[in-house]
């Protein structure tokens, strides 16, 4: 091994070299770009309906998806971009998706809040706070059925986490003993509430106290940190001895969707985040430190990025919107012929 | 062809499903080791195992969802519900997970599964336990709705059910749990979107599901004492309607009784009854007429009750009215 190659970052104990290093502060720099084009566009009107950026939130995205296995199976409310392209969903897709064109993730039949991979197991993109939930305890169940060592990390936030469905869910997979993560994306507000205005017991991770599920609180605005949480985690859930829940501190920048300039909280507030614990500062910070980089490559990577997220946008702006024929295609598998009023005509 | 009960029907038709296709479990809340509440499971648990019928803890909501989960991994879950009262904890993950996970993924996820359990007035059980909801799933695009109204056709249906690549909402009555029929033994597979001509008849149509088929049979046999023969018409699946068979029917007799349970007020009665007006209005030589449960919350007391539910005479008077004899 050369000297080079030794290069990186060790976080309590654990290596991360500078391969690793890039990546991870590259998707996370993707996905924050990513993020304001969106919010752009939403601007623009071209992007309709509800719109649930998650600026702010990169490193929970990034080092989740750097602490899976790409067989575990992952889901996660509508705030939901950041997961799917972490995951490594073409970039493209899911931007076509948010513009409602043809080769959007779900051919434009979802938009913003149902972005889904079956190829990556990303489950959704679920509309309904806490629905994933309950869903998500399904794949956990049939990886127990089905013993096939894959992990479910079922993502919400803290508001999905006051929905009974969830406590359903963590009775029976303490119960069963099913391998499967919870995890909390705590940005403090649900929507315009924030977490001591809704919730009795706000150290979330102390939720699963009386499931017997252990818990764990990390700091999400530290890629390195939360990726070696993740990690062990994740190793609980498969190693067999049920489920855990993670509570991942973090803050999201913008309103809770594009249409909530977010009154309820002070501009100090938001500044103390942003300029304090910024995750791709504080990573951008330590490969400096390390040696890794420099402030004059990040800027050159963040033009690069840049401009790689509008090219995409234009290409993803230039597709067809879907065809008329896909209205009554995906509602079931094996239509019945003759037995469906639902010809599409109009009489 | 044995003699056995709608409630045998149904378990045999788990039990081969679930022979055949190690993927098929079954999960609900006294399903194994009480052997169900209404003994539908009988024997599931020592034949299969307990990795395979699972008991649950009440949460309706979280084992409905369970379910959806486990659908979209390919697994085939049949997700019992004790009866579909409870259901209604479970909405969310019927109507916003089940029934769209296919349109919302684009195609990419099924949920090929089956809820089921006792539906429609059960006696003397009061309003929390006794009502007909299937207007409302079958509302919802995206699910099938299947009812069987004697032996045969449950098992017939269910195992076509738990082989279907969709949700299928497979409600069953409380009521005829007890009833004998001749059912084939082995492979009877019933295809989902088909009705069934339960009495030829050539003077009025009467569309009947679930426990009013057996309530039109009925009144078929005391109107052809007085000369009108009836045509009774099971839909058995209420999403797919098989609506070709229905007015097949009418184009026969010209005139229709569509009876429900269930309350009157956008009812399954009334979608029939439009689906007839569309489809055969020319053939019509009368209004359609319904005869549906009154619009009231179940009563307990035996007399009220009776008064809530449709009866056969109910059923004789209407079509008598509906044909021109009255």
């Amino acid at each position: 091994m050369s000297a080079k190659q030794k290069n990186g970052i060790t976080h309590e104990g654990d290596f991360y070299d500078e391969a690793a290093l890039h990546e991870m502060h590259d998707t996370m720099l993707f996905i924050r770009r990513f993020e304001e084009k969106a919010g752009q566009l939403y601007g623009l009107k071209k992007i309709g309906g509800f719109c649930h950026l998650c600026n702010g939130q990169e490193a929970v995205c990034v080092g989740l998806a750097t602490a899976a296995d790409a067989k575990d199976y992952m889901m996660t409310s509508y705030r939901d971009h950041g997961h799917i392209l972490a995951r490594g969903t073409d970039p493209e897709a899911v931007m076509a998706e948010l513009l409602g064109r043809a080769g959007g993730v779900v051919k434009g039949k979802g938009g913003s809040m149902h972005m889904f991979d079956i190829e990556k197991n990303f489950a959704g993109g679920n509309g309904i706070v806490g629905e994933q939930v309950p869903i998500g305890l399904g794949f956990a169940f049939s990886s127990w059925y089905k013993d096939n060592g894959r992990v479910t990390i079922c993502i919400m936030g803290d508001g999905g986490i006051n929905q009974g469905a969830v406590y359903e869910s963590f009775n029976m997979a303490a119960l069963w003993k099913l391998p499967i993560v919870f995890l909390v994306e705590n940005n403090q507000y649900a929507m315009g509430t924030s977490l001591d205005r809704a919730s009795a017991e706000t150290q979330l991770y102390k939720r699963g106290i009386s499931f017997k599920i252990p818990g764990m609180k990390i700091d999400g605005m530290d890629v390195l940190e939360f990726n070696k949480k993740m990690r062990e985690a994740i190793e609980h859930a498969r190693s067999g001895q049920g489920p855990i829940l993670v509570e991942a501190n973090t803050y999201r920048y913008r309103g809770h969707s594009m249409s909530d300039p977010a009154t309820y909280r002070t501009r100090a507030e938001v500044d103390e985040w942003r300029s304090g614990r910024d995750p791709i500062a504080r990573l951008q910070n330590q490969m400096i430190e390390a040696g890794l980089s420099t402030a004059e490559a990040f800027k050159q990577k963040d033009k690069d990025l840049k401009k790689q997220v509008a090219e995409m946008a234009k290409a993803a702006e230039a597709q067809p919107e879907p065809a008329a024929s896909e209205l009554w295609t995906d509602i079931y598998s094996d239509p019945i012929e003759g037995a469906y009023p639902e010809t599409g005509k109009v009489y | 062809m044995n003699k056995i009960t709608y409630r045998e029907a149904l378990n045999q038709a788990m039990a081969e499903e679930m022979s055949r296709d190690e993927n098929v479990f079954l999960m609900g809340e006294e399903v194994a080791e009480y052997n169900g509440a209404y003994k539908v499971s009988q024997g599931l648990l020592e034949k299969f195992g307990s990795k395979r019928v699972i008991d649950t803890p009440i949460t309706e909501l979280g084992f409905a969802g369970l379910g959806v989960g486990a659908a979209m991994t390919g697994l085939r879950p049949v997700i019992e519900f004790m009866t579909w009262n409870f259901a209604m904890l479970a909405l969310d993950q019927i109507v916003n997970a089940a029934a769209k996970m296919k349109y919302m993924s684009g195609g990419q996820y099924s949920v090929p599964m089956v809820f089921r359990g006792a539906g429609g007035s059960a006696a003397r059980v009061g309003a929390q336990h006794s009502q007909s909801l299937e207007n409302w799933m079958a509302n919802i695009p995206g699910l099938k709705v299947v009812m069987p109204s004697n032996p045969a056709d449950a098992k017939g249906l269910l195992k076509a059910s738990i082989r279907d690549n969709d949700t299928v909402i497979f409600i069953e009555n409380e009521i005829n749990y007890g009833d004998v029929g001749a059912v084939p033994e082995g492979e009877y597979i019933i295809p989902l979107g088909k009705a069934d001509i339960k009495r030829a008849g050539t003077d009025v149509t009467i569309v009947a599901h679930s426990r009013m088929t057996g309530f039109a049979l009925e009144a078929a046999k005391q109107l052809a004492e007085q000369g009108i023969e009836a045509e009774v018409v099971d839909p058995r699946t209420i999403r797919p309607l098989d609506i070709d068979t229905i007015v097949g029917s009418v184009a026969k007799t010209n005139c229709a009784v569509v009876v429900e349970e269930g309350w009157r007020f956008a009812g399954i009665g009334a979608e029939i009854s439009a689906c007839i007006m569309e489809r055969a209005f020319d053939d019509l030589d009368a209004p359609v007429i319904r005869v549906t449960g009154k619009d009231v919350p179940m009563p307990y007391a035996a007399n009220l009750e009776l008064m809530a539910l449709p009866s056969v005479g109910d059923i004789v008077e209407a079509a008598r009215v509906a044909s021109g004899r009255a």
